[in-house]
């Protein structure tokens, strides 16, 4: 038994094992998937829970007083509890369901920040985001005369500390920053530069799509304003989203959108807004897809997220570990501290041409720009392959990729 | 199994790995009197194609320059060696044909000069691969149409 295989134990084996849509083959291999980062696959117990829900209690919610309406508003509002817990929020009011991370920031962006910001003011970002981070704020510089400002990141793909801490001036309005790289796997010290920005009154959104899946949150902790997350890379549906936010900052804000569910009361002179947190969800929401990530939440938590981050740090080292033995191979994004994601290039064999000779021995991976296009233009290159672990992989997954990965390097050779 | 390995063998012939290693007329051409871009945005393949047209409407000369994983570099360069010397209507004729044959797979009859295009049709066994190999072609057509918007496979 290897050393990484002992640190691993057993427990990877019994986590794959609730993932039923890993037991097939794909191209006549056994799938391997490490394409995580992209689309987290969903436990039994959260494919259950919403087959259940379909089978037996769906109605929309908030609305009717007949049972099964009842019976899916208890469900869609628990799983509302389920998430306050797991990122540990002060309470409910704080916990906006939404259809993704992308629409949590565009909400903080439309809501928060275009009624307060003109000319003179700035938003900063990090050369890290993901297009989800960066677009919203042009839209609003565009709508405002607000500036955009990008902190730079190092040749490892880490933000350079001392010059963000510059950056953070009195007339920054907000801070919007990944927890982790998507494109680079690199964590960044949210918790230090949130205190940083908290010393001059910045306001600090994170977008948590790849933290939330793979290590403990505490928004609380954390202290920042603005916590965004997706329910589909944390082993969920798609087409869930949740935007933690400050009660004190969501009191202030207008509605995002305006329809059913957001309203106290309304005629042609005007509209009284629900209370926190209905006031900006505006129409008949996700209810299956949320119960589905109470679901997860729920299973996340029956293993505990330090054990998740514990299992997962020593599959992605393993896996940079194995990936820097082949001959070729270049890694991109090689911070100190990182998780779940490694980019690389191999030899001079296209990302694309890797993906598809991979696919063809069943090992899953990401190609292109992953979204974060800035990123490779940092790094002078139009994109890479991505392998990203999540709980469910183990050391087996991370061989196949290395052997997959030779014999392109073979068909190119 | 070894079904799976001839596919792969199939999309990565040897003509098409020569072609990718080796890019036919791959530079800027100065002289152009048509060019058009074309993005591929799944994969961030990017490329911009020059054409030089003629009084006659002959191509008389081609090139490509851009960046993109081994299929559609080796088919745009393909392209520039079908298309160098040809009549600009029969240019937009090839473009139908080769399109309609990755993206259909209906076997357009090939005249003699495009014989060699054969070689890209292990793509259609790969239906995310086939806009890789279309590009270079949308492309054409935008050049050929004087189209302004880069052209997509989307």
């Amino acid at each position: 038994m290897t050393q990484a295989q002992a640190q691993l134990g057993a427990s990877a084996e019994d986590w794959r094992k609730d993932f039923p849509i890993l037991d097939q083959s794909v191209s006549g291999h056994a799938l391997v998937y490490l394409d995580s980062a992209a689309s987290a696959q969903q436990p039994q117990s959260v494919i259950d829970a919403v087959a259940r829900y379909h089978q037996e209690d769906h109605a929309n919610v908030h609305r009717g007083v007949h049972t099964l309406s009842h019976r899916a508003t208890e469900a869609y509002e628990g799983a509302r509890d389920k998430i306050r817990g797991f990122v540990n929020a002060s309470s409910r009011t704080e916990i906006v369901l939404t259809s993704g991370t992308t629409e949590s920031i565009n909400l903080v962006a439309q809501s928060f920040c275009r009624p307060r910001v003109g000319p003179g003011d700035k938003v900063l970002i990090t050369h890290l985001e993901h297009h989800a981070n960066i677009v919203p704020w042009q839209l609003v510089c565009e709508q405002t005369g607000a500036e955009l400002v990008v902190a730079p990141i190092d040749d490892d793909g880490q933000l350079e500390f001392e010059a963000l801490r510059a950056l953070l001036t009195d007339d920054v309005f907000i801070l919007a920053m990944g927890h982790v790289s998507n494109a680079l796997g690199t964590v960044n010290p949210v918790k230090e530069i949130i205190a940083e920005a908290r010393q001059r009154d910045i306001p600090v959104l994170i977008d948590g799509a790849q933290g939330v899946p793979h290590m403990p949150i505490d928004v609380q902790d954390l202290d920042c304003d603005f916590y965004a997350f997706s329910g589909h890379k944390m082993f969920g549906p798609t087409g869930t989203g949740v935007l933690y936010a400050r009660e004190s900052l969501l009191d202030a804000m207008p509605p995002y959108q305006g329809g059913g569910d957001m309203i106290l009361e309304v005629s042609f002179d005007g509209t009284i807004y629900n209370e926190l947190p209905y006031k900006f969800e505006a129409g008949t929401p996700n209810i299956s897809g949320v119960i589905g990530v109470g679901a997860a939440v729920d299973y996340l938590q029956s293993i505990g997220m330090e054990r998740v981050a514990t299992s997962e740090q020593v599959l992605h080292d393993y896996m940079v570990e194995s990936l820097s033995e082949i001959d070729g191979m270049r890694l991109i994004g090689t911070a100190g501290n990182k998780t779940s994601v490694q980019s690389f290039l191999l030899d001079d064999i296209h990302s694309h041409d890797l993906g598809t000779i991979l696919d063809h021995q069943g090992v899953a991976i990401r190609t292109g720009h992953h979204c974060a296009m800035p990123v490779m233009t940092r790094f002078g290159i139009s994109g890479t392959a991505r392998a990203s672990v999540a709980l469910y992989n183990n050391l087996d997954d991370v061989d196949r990729l290395v052997e997959a990965l030779r014999k392109a390097q073979q068909i190119f050779a | 199994m070894n079904q799976q390995s001839d596919d792969l063998r199939e999309l990565y012939r040897e003509l098409i790995l020569d072609h990718a290693r080796s890019p036919r007329h791959f530079g800027r051409l100065e002289h152009a009197t048509h060019q058009a871009a074309g993005i591929n945005p799944l994969c961030g393949d990017k490329l911009r194609l020059y054409l030089q047209v003629d009084a006659d409407n002959r191509i008389e000369d081609t090139s490509f320059e851009g960046t993109g994983c081994a299929i559609s570099v080796a088919s745009a360069s393909l392209l520039t060696d079908t298309i160098i010397g040809q009549p600009v209507d029969k240019a937009e004729a090839y473009f139908e044909s080769v399109t309609k044959r990755l993206t259909h797979g209906e076997p357009a009859e090939l005249d003699q000069n495009l014989e060699k295009l054969r070689a890209l049709d292990g793509v259609r066994e790969f239906p995310s691969r086939v806009k890789c190999a279309t590009l270079a072609w949308h492309a054409l057509h935008s050049a050929l149409n004087q189209q302004e918007e880069p052209a997509t496979t989307e």
